[in-house]
């Protein structure tokens, strides 16, 4: 990437530009093979809705009826186009199961689940920074050893056991959490914010531990760099070094870490919100898989996807801007 | 290698898998009861005939637990070792002929990486028949992308030293080369990465269980039986904690062999911190 140090390209734009336009580009084409994978990939996989949803029982007659019904006797090709049509404009069709439209339910509990996400970001990446920082500080001391052990304890347990544990001792044994985490349209910020302190919580302690090691991987290979080394060794002091050395290029590193969290905290949110009944996508999304009912299994999966790339693009886009080699060309 | 070199965490962690292990491979001899023995009344308290107490229909939950370590561990590891073999071979096989079969793969598996595995598995599952080989082998193909990524890395690396270049103008065919040159020099490496991608193997299969889409009942599984025994958490009923705390023994016994790997083949390279 950064062998591109040509001055003055041809269309007059500046290395940076042109790499978060080749970024924005790709992110546009993952986002559609992504759909043709959830769309077109489903379809060719054995098993069929109609034959599954009647049981084993069903005439050939009746399977071909509620075929003709849902429309699957159409080309994939034609579906897939307007399929891709309606999910372009915000219209995800209706739920088999249901019958209801699917934006309608997405749009309130898109707006849940990214609440949920963003809260435990907010408290997580701060806390998991400054947690990676001392561990740095306080290399193969004792608190380096301490954080060390916990955490790897911390990425090894589930997500469900941590979240029953929290229930367990903060809304029975002491009685002073919610459970279950119910939050409907019109509530209050301060009340919706009691609702959900446990699945934050939960989401804090799962998410916490992987941001931090990553993190204090990230500023220890800059620290063991060679330019660090020069620094020390022309004599400059050690906070002088890190301000004007390790900082700068600490930047991208642990921007990656925050962004791959960030997208691993909109795919926790999914068993989160099972444990504590919460209404949003990834509840909608775990209930219509059991009960095969693939519009909203699909409008669902492209939602998730597209966040998850959206936020890696970011991450890409900061560490881009943020890359002194790539903004001060040579 | 010596004994008395391994630390003492990676000791524990080691007996931990041990212990799992044996507890799946004696369970009919081991477990006081039988998997779906209804022996008692719901949610019994911890009691000297039931350790453990019963759950929610009234079976014995160490028994259950034993029984679960059989299901769990035999489809963690089918899936991790079948995930291994697809990734390593695939990713021998791109770096070993580039070009065009590099690029096709690469990109595929980019794409693929590019939808959170969860995500990606649970619309597979709504589609798919609910069967225990497909469940494995959904598991082992999404989990083959990351090894992909790792062992075409490696092999990347190893294939442009000199010995490998030595055995191509030797004229040897591609599957020599990956199994005689790069597989024995990728060994370490690969092994630390089993040993997460088993990790991981036993705690997304417990996520689907929990999650209503893994192991069907009434088999018993470590995932599942947190499920089952979620309802009785509101009436401060730990049986749910049992099974869950059980996977998070698993799996950090795992972390901490895995990191005790890593830690010395890093140090084997002989690194500046080493």
């Amino acid at each position: 990437m950064g062998d591109d140090r040509t001055d003055g390209s041809p269309r007059g734009l500046s290395p940076v530009a042109r790499l978060i336009l080749q970024r924005l580009g790709l992110s546009a084409l993952l986002l559609v093979a992504v759909s043709l994978l959830i769309f077109i990939g489903i379809e060719a996989l054995p098993g069929d809705f109609a034959s599954t949803y009647l049981g084993q029982g069903a005439t050939p007659r009746a399977v071909a009826n509620i075929r003709a019904e849902l429309g699957l006797d159409e080309p994939v090709w034609s579906r897939y186009l307007d399929w891709l049509g309606g999910a372009l404009t915000g219209d995800f069709g209706a739920s088999w199961a249901s019958g209801q439209e699917v934006s309608g339910q997405i749009a309130s509990r898109l707006g849940n689940s990214l609440f949920l996400a963003a809260i435990a970001a907010l408290i997580s990446v701060p806390l998991a920074i400054g947690l990676g920082m001392i561990a740095v500080r306080y290399r193969d001391r004792l608190v380096d050893r301490l954080i060390n052990v916990v955490s790897l304890a911390a990425i090894s347990l589930p997500e469900f056991f941590v979240g029953y544990l929290l229930i367990l001792f903060f809304s029975v044994k002491f009685g002073i959490a919610a459970f279950p985490a119910t939050v409907y349209p019109g509530m209050g910020v301060i009340e919706r914010l009691e609702m959900v302190a446990l699945p934050v919580a939960t989401l804090v302690l799962v998410v916490i531990a992987h941001m931090m090691r990553m993190t204090r991987a990230a500023i220890l290979s800059i620290m063991s760099s060679q330019y660090m080394e020069t620094a020390e060794l022309k004599g400059i002091g050690a906070l002088r070094a890190i301000i004007h050395h390790a900082a700068p290029n600490a930047v991208a590193p642990i921007v990656n870490v925050v962004a791959l969290n960030l997208a691993y905290l909109v795919v926790g949110v999914v068993v989160v919100e099972v444990v504590f009944v919460y209404p949003g996508m990834g509840q909608y999304m775990v209930d219509a898989v059991t009960v095969r009912d693939m519009p909203v299994v699909q409008a669902c999966g492209i939602i998730f996807a597209a966040v998850y790339i959206l936020l890696n693009m970011v991450a890409d886009i900061i560490s881009i801007v943020a890359n002194p080699r790539l903004r001060h060309p040579r | 290698m010596r004994l008395r070199t391994i630390p003492p965490s990676a000791w524990i962690g080691m007996a931990g898998i041990a212990l799992a292990f044996v507890a799946a491979i004696f369970a009919p001899w081991l477990a006081p009861y039988g998997e779906r023995e209804v022996i008692g009344q719901v949610w019994e308290p911890m009691s000297r005939a039931h350790p453990l107490g019963t759950d929610n229909l009234g079976r014995d939950l160490l028994s259950r637990l034993i029984f679960g370590a059989q299901t769990t561990l035999f489809v963690a590891l089918a899936a991790s070792v079948l995930s291994f073999a697809i990734g390593i071979f695939l990713s021998f096989f791109a770096a070993v002929t580039r070009g065009l079969v590099d690029q096709g793969l690469s990109r595929l598996n980019d794409l693929m990486m590019a939808i959170p595995t969860l995500i990606f598995a649970l619309v597979v599952l709504a589609a798919l028949p609910q069967k225990l080989w497909i469940l494995i082998l959904v598991m082992a193909v999404l989990d083959s992308t990351r090894v992909f990524r790792l062992g075409r890395a490696v092999a990347m690396d190893l294939s442009v030293m000199d010995f490998v270049e030595a055995a191509r103008l030797r004229g040897e065919g591609t599957v020599w080369i990956i199994f005689r040159e790069i597989l024995p020099n990728a060994l370490s490496p690969l092994l630390a990465e089993f040993g997460l991608r088993f990790a991981f193997a036993v705690l997304f299969l417990s996520t689907l269980s929990f999650l209503g889409l893994g192991i069907q009942p009434p088999d018993a599984d470590w995932g599942g039986m947190v499920k089952d025994n979620s309802d009785g958490i509101i009436f401060g009923i730990p049986a749910a904690l049992i099974p869950g705390a059980t996977i998070a023994a698993l799996a950090i016994c795992v972390n901490i062999v895995v990191d005790w790997l890593l830690r010395r083949t890093s140090s084997l390279k002989g690194g500046r911190d080493g």
